[in-house]
């Protein structure tokens, strides 16, 4: 699974599109084709025994999804929940996965000479998940890959078996 | 109906149906006719253009023949114009049956054309066809063969279930019977025309219809069913699910608004409540399927592994009619096969052995299943030697499994669904690996169901699956605890009260129970499980939910409860993974998702 998410995203790196959004004063950028859609956040189930940044439960017309509070996880930005709070709707690994974020800025298209390759360290993300840096202007990108840091262990989003 | 003057007169119906070919061959059919009228009173009934079927033959006739002939005779007059299979002989007095193979059915197969036997599962079945039926179905289940003497072999045809037991009936005791098979389809039924004078004058009611009523027949079983994938169906299932949930939604909505309005929303509101709930069931029973599907191959299963084990083992299945999803009825077969040989292999002894313990030397194997609330219960049960508790304990020790001696049957029952666990002194390829019986529970346990072992030395033992009736809805109890809602499912749920401050003791400062009509029961408080703030912490100002599961009961601390709702199953595990305590999610009336909470896992909480 983690194989084939690696290969798109590689693939995708070069001249796509990425939906940038802040966490805190980072900017990260993901690939557009992972998003479904972006919505408010709503009233949310929570889930008994998880972990904080799990929010819990929504129902997205009939389906059961998860939210994924990602200020709670990497400890950015201020955790509050009002109306300009967005949810990032993910389609990764054949899953729906909703994750919360300071806000969303645009859709950018870098190309292959704008990414520049990860450096060790740098972000509160785990290097491991990023794909690289994008330049935009003045502006740097974290371009995360989204499926693999969605399907891993770290989020406890997926049985064991599974990540 | 017929006049049979002389006993040895009978009335054959005809169906001549020759293809193009043949017509061509032939020419002129009046010399056919000719020689057929010889034989007796010859009356065309009917002569028809048949485009249908696949062999679309141009024309085809139906006639009458009174004559003294017997079949085989009207067969050679045929033989010399046409092709066996385009004609049809059934006899009025008895039943129907073929000069030959009949056409484009594909089975049927006879050893015997003087006397051969009919096979026509499609419809109608003989209840009565002779006066004295001479076999008894000995098992409802399968069918079996009737050996009547050597001009009269009869077949079974239907080879899917090809197999059973042979029956040897002596000729002279009379006509055999026909089968009456749940199925309804027609096992063998053999006349016996002329060699049996005595054979009663007035015919059954079936053959008669049976002659003329096979097209529209097979037509009808045609357009009577569909093949639909089942996505389509779980996509209807679902659009139904989310109208049910929007029907609430609508309800809940409508109680809000002012009185004089929602007297007027109200009719209108509890008809569609009502339509919904129709729709809904009738959605549902699409998937449902009789449990004959699963049961139907054992018989084989069984024949098949007593026959290389040296053992008599007889199968008897009961309430086949009994229905559930399909997509249980598919996954419950393979751990069901291995229950059925466990009980053949494990359970049922050698037939001296089993002389020797004053048993009948042929073990009986008994498939029952059986609605119970809302639960499907199938049960695997033999009169073998039953579970060894000894040899499992001392397996058990051997394996480091925690044991002791003083642990209830049911306990040590369980114990051979560990992973690897066997008592079988040599591994063969039948059993004794112990992969299986592990791989059994985990897949029940996956499908919503419970095992349960009930075993007694010597008499035999019993296994019982659980089954939820369906995957996709079910009846539930909405409960509060802090402002959060939970399903119970309603199967759980034996009584709900308040309980006096009496009744409520702490045992050792830790646990409390509930001391309800003698019992005592352990006292689960639901927002200490799942770390809720609830707004009740005294038990007797909140409620109590009694529960049974899995054999176990307990007493669940609510909040309140709200209401009972027919729940739409919704998996976490789509997008999330399995959450302890809670088995599934639903939405309710207002959008929100609930928790379905997991009873049997809740009342093992509790006991650990």
């Amino acid at each position: 699974m983690t194989q084939s998410g690696t290969e798109n995203t590689d693939s995708s790196a070069v001249g796509n599109e990425f939906l940038t959004f802040t966490l805190g004063k980072e900017e990260y950028g993901i690939d557009i084709l992972k998003v479904q859609e972006i919505r408010g956040y709503d009233a949310v189930t929570a889930i008994a025994n998880t972990p904080e940044f799990i929010k819990g439960v929504i129902n997205l017309r009939g389906i059961i999804v998860p939210i994924v509070d990602m200020r709670i996880k990497f400890h950015l930005g201020k955790v509050e929940y009002d109306q300009f709070t967005v949810v990032i709707i993910l389609n990764v690994a054949h899953r729906v996965v909703g994750m919360v974020v300071d806000g969303v800025s645009d859709v950018i298209t870098l190309n292959p000479d704008q990414v520049k390759a990860a450096p060790e360290f740098g972000s509160a993300i785990d290097t491991q998940y990023v794909m690289g840096l994008g330049t935009v202007d003045e502006r740097m990108l974290i371009l995360v890959d989204i499926e693999r840091l969605m399907t891993s262990s770290d989020m406890e989003l997926m049985e064991s078996v599974a990540a | 109906m017929v006049e049979n003057g002389c006993s040895d007169l009978r009335l054959y119906r005809i169906e001549f149906s020759p293809d193009q070919q043949t017509l061509d061959q032939i020419k002129d059919l009046e010399p056919l006719f000719a020689d057929l009228a010889a034989l007796g009173k010859l009356e065309i009934t009917e002569q028809a253009a048949k485009g249908k079927g696949k062999k679309a033959t141009p024309r085809s006739w139906q006639m009458t023949l009174l004559t003294t002939a017997n079949e085989a005779g009207i067969a050679d007059i045929f033989a010399f114009f046409a092709q066996p299979e385009q004609i049809k002989i059934e006899s009025e007095a008895t039943q129907p049956q073929t000069a030959a193979n009949e056409d484009d059915t594909g089975y049927g197969f006879f050893t015997d054309t003087e006397a051969p036997a009919e096979e026509d599962p499609g419809y109608g079945f003989f209840t009565d066809v002779a006066a004295t039926p001479v076999s008894d179905s000995g098992d409802e289940s399968f069918g079996f063969f009737v050996d009547v003497s050597a001009a009269l072999a009869v077949q079974q045809a239907d080879e899917k279930r090809g197999y059973g037991f042979f029956k040897e009936i002596d000729t002279a005791a009379g006509i055999p019977a026909a089968e009456e098979q749940p199925e309804t389809y027609t096992s063998a039924a053999a006349p016996q025309p002329l060699t049996n004078p005595d054979e009663p004058a007035s015919p059954p009611a079936n053959p008669g219809r049976r002659a003329t009523d096979k097209a529209p027949a097979s037509a009808q079983a045609e357009s009577a069913s569909i093949r639909v994938g089942i996505d389509k169906v779980d996509q209807l299932i679902n659009l139904v699910g989310e109208l049910v949930i929007t029907q609430a939604m609508l309800a809940q909505t409508a109680s809000e608004v002012d009185a004089a309005i929602f007297e007027k929303l109200q009719n209108g509101l509890s008809q569609l409540e009502r339509n919904t709930r129709d729709l809904q069931e009738s959605v549902m029973s699409i998937r449902m399927m009789p449990i004959s599907f699963a049961f139907s191959r054992f018989p084989r299963v069984v024949r098949d592994l007593a026959s290389k084990l040296q053992k008599k083992v007889e199968l008897v299945t009961i309430g086949e009619g009994t229905e559930l999803d399909k997509g249980l009825i598919e996954k419950i077969t393979d751990p069901l096969t291995h229950l059925v040989r466990n009980s053949l292999d494990h359970g049922i002894e050698l037939p001296e052995a089993r002389i020797a313990a004053g048993k009948p030397a042929q073990g009986t194997i008994t498939l029952q299943a059986a609605h119970q609330g809302g639960n499907v219960v199938i049960s695997v049960n033999d009169d073998g030697a039953g579970l060894n508790r000894e040899r499992i304990l001392a397996k058990a020790r051997e394996k480091d499994i925690p044991v002791s001696d003083s642990m209830p049957d049911s306990e040590v029952w369980q114990l051979i669904f560990a992973p690897g666990f066997s008592t079988a002194d040599v591994v063969t390829d039948v059993s004794g690996r112990g992969v299986g019986m592990d791989v059994v529970k985990r897949n029940i346990l996956a499908m919503g169901g419970q095992v349960e072992i009930e075993s007694s030395a010597g008499w035999g033992s019993r296994i019982t699956i659980r089954l939820p009736l369906t995957l996709a809805i079910l009846d539930g109890m909405s409960i509060a605890v802090g402002g959060q809602i939970f399903i119970i499912p309603l199967t759980f749920i034996t009584e709900s009260l308040q309980p006096t401050a009496e009744e409520v003791k702490t045992i050792t400062g830790k646990g409390r129970v509930v001391h309800v009509r003698g019992e005592y029961l352990p006292l689960i408080a639901l927002h200490e499980v799942f770390g809720i703030t609830p707004r009740i912490t005294d038990p007797q100002q909140g409620i109590v939910v009694l529960l049974e599961a899995e054999g176990k009961k307990a007493a669940l601390f609510v909040d309140e409860l709200v209401g009972q709702h027919q729940v739409v199953i919704k998996t976490l595990e789509t997008n999330y993974r399995k959450v302890p305590g809670v088995s599934a999610a639903t939405i309710m009336g207002d959008g929100k998702v609930a928790m379905i909470l997991d009873i049997g896992a809740l009342v093992r909480i509790r006991q650990q």
